[in-house]
């Protein structure tokens, strides 16, 4: 019997019919030609996060991010009126990538007053026009107006900084994210600026990682140091108190006794020394009154609330801080992983010194997530099995793969010509 | 005997400054992986009985101006931060199971 109530229907997994209950297969984690599908159906369609707003602080701040499964390399910019736009990263003359350091895969920024392409020194304003085109009198008609940067859809909600490599997106980005995403915006986020940035080329397709982070349920099998060996409880599970999904989006709620109420033998001397850990510093500063949406099963005490938005971000939250994940496929079976902790800036050494032991715990754990992927990757490929039980703390790795499906068979419904 | 580079209350852990006094994560990490857990211990049974005290020292101080005497004691703090993963947690020197995986720091705030 478990601690936290299921809904009516007696688990979470049949609170959403849609689901099912049966073994589910990870083939959509290991074939090459399922990947070809997802990059047009999922990474060609949905709304992709790829920065904060305060990446680019000025006007002419810009950053580069390079996006393998579509493929494209986006040029994000702050214009002269402040509105942040985003560009395809390719001279229009001949092809050259425009906006690039000292290697052109390598993502870049910085701030500039203009783009400048290396190749034959064309130029582009801010917002992408073309403005300076060298010997332009040997050219053929050309019209300065026909040869702007190529525009990719842009849209900033919470300070995220999203894209959409689809021609016509056919959601607005707000409509995308639906109402439990949109239950985060008065969340300030914009005050959590002090970041540690974290990356990785992981061996796995980007799924496997994702779904080490939407269930608990591996915790105290895989991560049994959370707990100091002299209180560990060998049969311990982990129950989380809430799950909830809308659209393709998810969110995981677990309870949390606050860390410094905890008997002085659950914490590591580490943690007592400096008062921050396994769940961030003990205390954070005031950021205001948070909203409800935060906390939508209204759970008490409450611990953490960590959203999926789909189909590659995660944003989990710890009250006064948070966490962020993105995970970019580069083939069908490696994927690039970025991080970041964001904290309140800190206002003194000893806060500075608390971040600093949020940011080295969090690699400790994540790391062992990451040393089951090439194992799970190689098992896997073998495809002996291919029938996977999942329970109902699993719900969410669940969703995920069932909703990566739909949109690949949604897309190949689109595609078939008509009357087939 | 060269220069003290620690504040004078803490000169008994001058003889950790060369290996432990690392200004970046990157570099602590890769300090703590080639070194043997006595090593760390070592390091860790010295320090950590005066981690409060000196976590109280550099917070007397601006967090923008430190003077280099208590930086150095704060990236010492860090490392004994980095070192009590080892010591503390997985009595080893790497997370337990991380097998091939790596998770590079790529940005941090100064100091």
């Amino acid at each position: 019997m478990g601690r936290w109530p299921k809904p009516a229907e007696g688990t979470w997994t049949e609170h959403y019919p849609e689901l099912g209950t049966g073994p589910i297969s990870f083939r959509d984690s290991t074939s090459p030609e399922f990947y070809e599908l997802e990059r047009e159906a999922i990474f060609k369609r949905a709304w992709l996060n790829v920065a904060r707003v305060e990446e680019l602080p000025r006007v002419g701040s810009y950053l580069t991010k390079e996006i393998e499964a579509a493929p494209a390399s986006v040029i994000l910019v702050k214009g002269k009126d402040e509105v942040i736009r985003a560009f395809h990263n390719i001279c229009r003359h001949r092809g050259n990538k425009l906006v690039w350091n000292d290697f052109p895969n390598e993502e870049t920024k910085g701030t500039c007053r203009q783009f400048t392409c290396k190749y034959h020194g064309w130029r582009y304003a801010l917002d992408g026009a073309l403005t300076f085109v060298q010997q332009d009198s040997e050219f053929f008609d050309l019209d300065a107006a026909d040869y702007g940067l190529r525009p990719v859809h842009c849209e900033v909600w919470n300070g995220f900084i999203f894209i959409n490599l689809d021609e016509r997106p056919r959601q607005s980005l707000r409509e995308f994210l639906g109402p439990m995403i949109t239950g985060l915006d008065d969340y300030p986020f914009g005050k959590l600026t002090e970041r540690y940035d974290f990356l990785a080329h992981n061996n796995s397709n980007w799924k496997i990682f994702a779904d080490a982070f939407q269930e608990y349920y591996h915790v105290p099998a895989l991560h049994p140091q959370q707990v100091p060996a002299a209180v560990r409880d060998p049969n311990a599970g982990f129950e989380c108190a809430h799950f909830q999904i809308d659209g393709p989006h998810r969110v995981v709620s677990t309870a949390g006794t606050r860390r410094w109420l905890m008997a002085p033998e659950y914490m590591y001397p580490i943690e007592r020394a400096t008062r921050s850990g396994l769940v961030g510093p003990w205390r954070t500063p005031d950021i205001g009154e948070l909203p409800a949406g935060l906390n939508p099963g209204s759970i008490e005490p409450w611990g953490i609330s960590n959203f999926q938005i789909f189909p590659n971000l995660e944003i989990l939250i710890y009250g006064g801080w948070y966490l962020l994940y993105r995970y970019w496929p580069t083939s069908h079976n490696t994927h690039r992983f970025e991080a970041y902790t964001a904290f309140h800036p800190a206002r003194s050494v000893r806060e500075r010194i608390e971040h600093e032991v949020a940011a080295v715990v969090l690699k400790e754990f994540a790391l062992q997530d990451a040393g089951m992927l090439g194992g799970t990757q190689a098992a896997l490929e073998t495809g002996i099995v291919d029938e996977f039980p999942l329970n109902d703390q699993e719900i969410l790795v669940r969703h995920l793969h069932k909703e990566v499906v739909d949109w690949v068979e949604q897309y190949q419904r689109e595609a078939q010509p008509a009357g087939v | 005997m060269t220069e003290p580079s620690l504040p004078s209350a803490f000169a008994e852990l001058e003889g950790f400054v060369q290996t432990w006094c690392l200004p970046t994560e990157a570099e602590r990490w890769n300090r703590r992986l080639a070194s043997s857990l006595a090593e760390m211990r070592e390091f860790y049974d010295a320090f950590f009985p005066r981690l409060e005290e000196a976590i109280e020292y550099c917070d007397k101080f601006p967090l923008d101006d430190l003077p280099e005497d208590a930086m150095r004691l704060l990236y010492l703090i860090y490392s004994l931060v980095m070192v009590a993963m080892a010591v503390e947690i997985f009595g080893q020197p790497k997370p337990t199971d991380s097998a091939d995986a790596v998770l590079d720091r790529v940005g941090e705030p100064v100091p």
